[in-house]
């Protein structure tokens, strides 16, 4: 290594033989290559490069040789200070490089460490299910109507061709409000929507209606109550039972998949005629459990369909009862439970557990169901 | 409607080998629901006919048995030993043994086995042990001759006779009988269906000494058919055959006595519900007739009824001895004792019976079949038919028949006779329609390009063009019809506010709340549990007449009962932090006090004053959004302390969530039961469109300790709840306006003031920024404190205060004057000193 020669004479310009010249910037290279951190690299720079560095009193004592050794001794001291900044530069880099490397390393967490810091929010699935079958057809160019949950009997039952002594105000139980001769209820059904639907909008009318229904049920594993259907219904010229179906076998596309279709069962509802139960081919098995005990179906019990809700024609007496002109209009309604539509869907065996409000389960679905 | 396959055989005549399964397809597509396809006396293996040759008696038991021989054919081993308990039969009657390899209904396996003693080789079965009956008399004695021993049991007991259970739709009371359904199973295999019930042979000339009772109508809107048949001289303790029994019991009736289970018979077989009196226990002739004020009467199931105007009866000149089509009456019902008889088969009016059916909560199988209508022209042809089989079966006399029969309007529906097709979406044809038509049994008349359909007596149903349309279609079968999508016009889809209620609960969810669905209902005793004060508005709930639970009779006021009760679940069951939210109705308002809606008629629309009338008698209903939160907003874990939610995070969330949907919220302080009388603020919102004052929209903060404590509930548990649709209905109308901000650079002021601890924050800010001038682009507090460093009944605010200008860099002169005239502006407002 060089140091200082503070006790020469500075014209003894030893330090300009080119062999000390050389030596020294082997030296300072060295010293160098040998500096492991940045720290020991700013040392290297003070010794080698410093103001007093062997190559930094060369290059000062340059200014005392005779003006003919001037420009060789120049040149040489020159090239070997440009040598030694460009080592040092290069090993700067290399050792900030390293240094980022390492404090990368040092950061290093473990990032299976648990992130459950908060709840996470989640819907109820029959708030998604409901918005699910509402955009399939919003989609369609159809819009939500909605109407009142304690409703006018006239609305539940008259204006859907169920009379006073109908017996089909007997088949569903119907809670009354105040006394059984209020003519208010809790509506048994969406349906009175559609008569607030024809009486409200211009023809042609296509509007869905999710909501929340009532019925004096006991809570058990397969019915509640309080309950959720989404009922649809187009008034149009020209609508038939042919545009029923192929509305319903989209629908049923849209939800349960690609190529499953629905099937029609004479039945009977006052408010549509001709009526029908909607059937949806088993979307578990397709059907390919019927008379196969090698591979019973759970979910259709092997039938190969399952019951999902009602439909038909619109009752001509409902359109006049709405002041549609049912010679010229014709029209089709359709409903489904949503409870039972979730269950489908998502394999849930107890109804139960849509109405307790256990945060388990609609936090098992998050934002969409 | 329980239909035996073999009894509708009687009526048509199905492919033989057709099984249960196949019959049900075809009436479901036919629309007849067949729920299921049960089979009756489900026996396998050996089951004979046997005779008892002699009886040994065994008393050394605790209870006496019989150690019997019994004949069972030379085939099936002889004579056999059998031990049996019952000891209701004698030596030489004929019973019914299963023999060792049988297997009885239930799975019950007969095996040759030693008991008492002896070796049983077989049993000797009662009705009950064939699933044939609940005779608790012991085993099943057949009447003597009739059938041969060593011959198998199971063609004459109707051993796995398959029956078809019907749930029948109100449109088709038809089908509540073999007959209804033997003509659909005729339609579905298209085979020739002759109605036997109507082609009987006439019964032998009544006796020439004696005159039938006389039967009269009164009200013919109520009945317009009446017959009464009178007999005479029957034994009417005679049993009724077993073939009779069996099919009662397959049809899921039980056998009473011969006459009571001839009538039911024919009920099943015709549709039409019959009634006998004992003739000799009615004074006089028959009336059907209204009842009158003060009338009472006891049915067959011994209740005792007061009778209403509008109730019909069957009355004699004493007084009303049945509800006509509903129930008979103990004075005069037949019993063993009876010798002559009355058979009432009349028509009663559906409404008349329906409503008198539900008047006095009394269902039977014929108030049933009368509330979904009755052939009208079967009377006398089931009354023929009960008659015979009563003389056959019970011996007697005909006296002869006594009818009545109101003047009767033919209805006669005229349709296009295209108008099934443009229904259908499909091609029909007039040929098909008219040929379906009179299948289902309506005389169907052309003209040109209609039709004039006159449906028969037994399709009450049938009065629409519509009613025709689906007998066409559904005989063509709906899986004909090729699916089509009718082209809806251009929608607008969503309106706004049903896009701001789905972000409403996307924001409560994004806040980390679980949304919950709770019942509606409410109770004197949820509200007890809240606090709520006796005169609150939230106790003036809409009542049910009948609730499913008297403790909760109304329809929520307020969704937090549901969350509470939601909360206390989830904590009983283990949940350390609960955090949920619903977004539901309300109801306001008493129903039935004032208002009650006009009963109006559904044959025309109604007028606009009827719907306001309508609408002013349903209840006022709002859309609430309600929160509840308990445990931690952020949990305890590695990364440190959690910490529990609060008051201010219920704020927080609830004015989140009202911002989200584009409308300003401000707070102040309240005291609002169920929340902590210090610790819940009043949200209020202005519609910036009307010049109202603010609009108070619900509350937020902790709820009272002592309703945490009610609802078993952690302290410090937090809530809201705000009116939505009252946001939404401001918020829907509102498009909101781009934001102006500016590039200058921003200049920072923090100011700690000194002021009266009750002083409000947000009123110090607020004075802060109205002295700060226009340079102010934002306030906020970012701390507070109370102690030692600042006067007793002080605290300090510390502010954080950002300056900005349009145009320029703010110099430090202009920024001084603003902050010195902020400080001003507090000081005056809220007796403020800067905090030195
Ligand atoms: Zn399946």
């Amino acid at each position: 290594m060089s140091a200082p020669n503070k006790e020469y004479d500075p014209v003894e310009v030893s330090a300009l033989d080119p062999a000390a010249i050389d030596a020294a910037l082997s030296a300072a290279v060295a010293a160098i290559a040998a500096a492991s951190d940045l720290d020991e690299l700013k040392a290297v720079r003070i010794a080698h490069a410093g103001d007093r560095s062997a190559l930094a009193l060369a290059n000062r004592e340059i200014g005392a040789l005779p003006p003919a050794a001037k420009a060789e001794a120049g040149q040489r001291v020159g090239k070997a200070r440009g040598l030694l900044k460009k080592a040092l530069e290069e090993r700067q880099v290399q050792l900030e490089e390293d240094r980022d490397v390492r404090v990368l390393v040092a950061e290093a967490v473990d990032v299976t460490l648990p992130v459950d810091r908060a709840q996470v929010g989640a819907r109820h699935p029959l708030s998604t299910i409901s918005e699910r079958l509402a955009d399939v057809f919003v989609a369609m160019g159809y819009e939500v109507a909605e109407g009142p949950e304690i409703e006018a009997e006239w609305f539940n039952f008259d204006a859907l061709n169920i009379a006073p002594d109908h017996p089909a105000r007997t088949m569903q139980d119907t809670f009354f409000v105040e006394s059984p001769d209020s003519g208010v209820v809790l509506r048994t059904h969406t349906s009175p929507v559609q008569i607030r639907a024809l009486l409200e909008r211009d023809l042609p009318v296509y509007v869905v209606c999710p909501g929340r229904v009532f019925r004096t049920d006991e809570l058990d594993a397969t019915h509640t109550p309080v309950f959720h259907q989404i009922e649809a219904l187009v008034v149009d010229e020209g609508i038939t039972m042919a545009d029923l179906k192929g509305t319903l076998d989209h629908l049923a596309a849209s939800v349960f998949g690609e190529g499953l279709v629905t099937r029609l069962r004479p039945s009977y509802f006052p408010f549509t005629e001709p009526s029908a139960e909607l059937d949806l081919q088993c979307f578990a098995c397709r059907g390919a459990s019927v008379n196969n005990p090698d591979a019973p179906c759970r979910t259709c019990s092997s039938e190969g369909w399952i019951e999902w809700g009602g439909c038909g024609m619109v009752n001509p007496r409902v359109l006049e009862a709405c002041g549609v002109d049912s010679e010229r209009y014709s029209g089709f309604a359709f409903g489904m439970g949503l409870e039972r539509t979730l269950m489908f869907r998502h394999d849930i065996t107890d109804m139960r557990d849509m109405v307790e409000g256990d945060i388990r389960f609609s936090a098992a679905f998050g934002m969409e169901g | 409607m329980r239909a035996p396959i073999s009894w509708i055989r009687e009526f048509v005549d199905l492919p033989a080998g057709l099984s249960g399964r196949e019959l049900s397809a075809a009436l479901i597509a036919l629309g007849l629901e067949v729920e299921t396809v049960d089979v009756v006396a489900d026996v396998t293996g050996p089951v004979v006919i046997g005779r008892i040759e002699s009886i040994e008696e065994l008393t050394e038991f605790k209870k006496p048995i019989r150690f019997c021989h019994v004949s069972v054919g030379e085939s099936n081993g002889g004579v056999r030993g059998i031990v049996c308990g019952a000891r209701n039969f004698a030596e030489g009657d004929l019973v019914v043994v299963a023999l060792p390899g049988a297997v009885l209904p239930g799975g019950f396996a007969i095996a040759a086995r030693e008991t008492y003693g002896r070796v049983s080789d077989g049993m000797i079965c009662s009705s009950r042990e064939l699933d044939l009956g609940d005779d608790h008399d012991g085993i099943m004695v057949l009447e003597a001759g009739s059938a041969e021993v060593g011959t198998a049991a199971g063609e004459l007991l109707g051993f796995g006779e398959e029956v078809l259970d019907i749930a029948v739709t109100p449109d088709r009371g038809y089908a509540l009988s073999i007959r209804g359904v033997a003509r659909e199973a005729a339609i579905a295999f298209g085979l020739p269906f002759s109605d036997s019930a109507t082609e009987l042979a006439p019964l032998s000339a009544p006796v020439p000494d004696s005159q039938p009772r006389s039967c009269a109508l009164i009200d013919s809107s109520a009945c317009d058919v009446f017959t009464l048949r009178t007999l005479l001289d029957v034994d009417a303790t005679r049993q009724s055959p077993l073939w009779l029994r069996q099919r009662l019991i397959a049809a899921g009736m039980r056998p009473v006595s011969l006459i009571v289970d001839v009538t039911n018979y024919v009920m099943l077989e015709t549709g039409q519900p019959l009634h006998a009196f004992d003739a000799d226990r009615v004074a006089g002739g028959l009336v059907a007739r209204r009842a009158t004020n003060g009338e009472s009467l006891e049915t067959l199931d011994h209740v005792s009824r007061d009778l209403d105007p509008e109730d019909l009866v069957i009355a004699d000149d004493n007084g009303p001895l049945a509800l006509a089509g509903t129930m008979g009456g103990t004075s005069s019902e037949i019993d063993l004792g009876s010798r002559n008889i009355l058979l009432e088969a009349a028509h009663f009016d559906a409404v008349v019976v329906a409503r008198m059916s539900r008047r006095h909560r009394l269902s039977s199988e014929a108030s049933r079949r009368f509330e979904r209508g009755v052939d009208r022209a079967i009377a006398p042809y089931a009354s023929e038919r009960a008659a015979s089989l009563i003389l056959e079966l019970a011996g007697g006399r005909s006296a002869g028949m006594t009818a009545e029969e109101a003047p009767h309007e033919e209805v006669t529906i005229t349709i296009d006779a295209d108008l099934p097709e443009r229904v259908a979406g499909m091609a029909i044809g007039p040929e098909r329609v008219i040929e379906n038509l009179t299948q289902v049994g309506c005389a169907v008349t052309a003209a040109e390009s209609r039709l004039d359909v006159s449906p028969p007596s037994w399709r009450p149903d049938l009065t629409d063009p519509a009613d025709l349309v689906e007998e066409v279609i559904r005989l063509i079968g709906y899986d004909q019809i090729t699916p089509t999508l009718p082209a809806a016009p251009p929608g607008r889809g969503l309106t706004e506010a049903q896009q701001l209620r789905r972000r409403a609960s996307r924001g409560a969810v994004a806040f980390g709340l679980i949304e919950v669905l709770s019942y509606p209902f409410i109770g004197e005793h949820d509200l007890d549990l809240c606090q709520i004060p006796t005169d609150d508005a939230r106790r003036t709930f809409v009542r049910l007449a009948n609730p499913l639970s008297e403790e909760q009779p109304g329809i929520r006021t307020t969704l937090l009962p549901g969350l509470l009760n939601a909360a206390r679940r989830n904590v009983s069951r283990g949940a350390d932090d609960v955090a949920i939210f619903e977004v539901g109705s309300v109801a306001f308002g008493v129903v039935g006090d004032s208002v009650t809606p006009p009963r109006l008629t559904a044959s025309r629309p109604p007028s606009a004053d009827e719907l306001d009338a309508l609408a002013a008698a349903i209840p006022s209903q709002r859309r609430h959004l309600a929160g509840l939160a308990l445990g931690s907003v952020e949990r305890p874990g590695w990364w440190g302390a959690g910490r529990d939610f609060v008051w201010s995070d219920a704020l927080r969330i609830a004015t989140g969530i009202v911002e989200d949907l584009g409308v300003a919220v401000s707070v102040d302080a309240a005291a609002y039961l169920p929340f902590h009388p210090g610790r819940c603020a009043v949200l209020s919102i202005v519609d910036p469109e009307s010049n109202d004052d603010a609009m108070i929209i619900g509350y937020a903060g902790e709820l009272h300790p002592k309703v945490c404590v009610s609802w078993d509930l952690p302290p410090r548990t937090c809530a809201f709840e705000f009116d939505l649709d009252a946001v939404i209905a401001i918020a829907s109308d509102e498009v909101r306006r781009g934001p102006r901000f500016h590039s200058m650079p921003v200049a920072k002021e923090d100011i700690a003031l000194v002021v009266p601890v009750d002083t409000a924050a947000a009123d110090v800010a607020a004075a802060l920024a109205n002295g700060a001038g226009s340079l102010l682009e934002s306030v906020r507090l970012f701390d507070v404190y109370q102690g030692p460093q600042v006067a007793e009944g002080s605290k300090s605010l510390a502010f954080s205060l950002r300056f900005r200008a349009a145009d320029r860099t703010l110099g430090v002169d202009e920024l001084s004057q603003s902050r010195e005239a902020a400080i001003a502006a507090a000081e005056t407002a809220c007796g403020a000193t800067l905090r030195t």
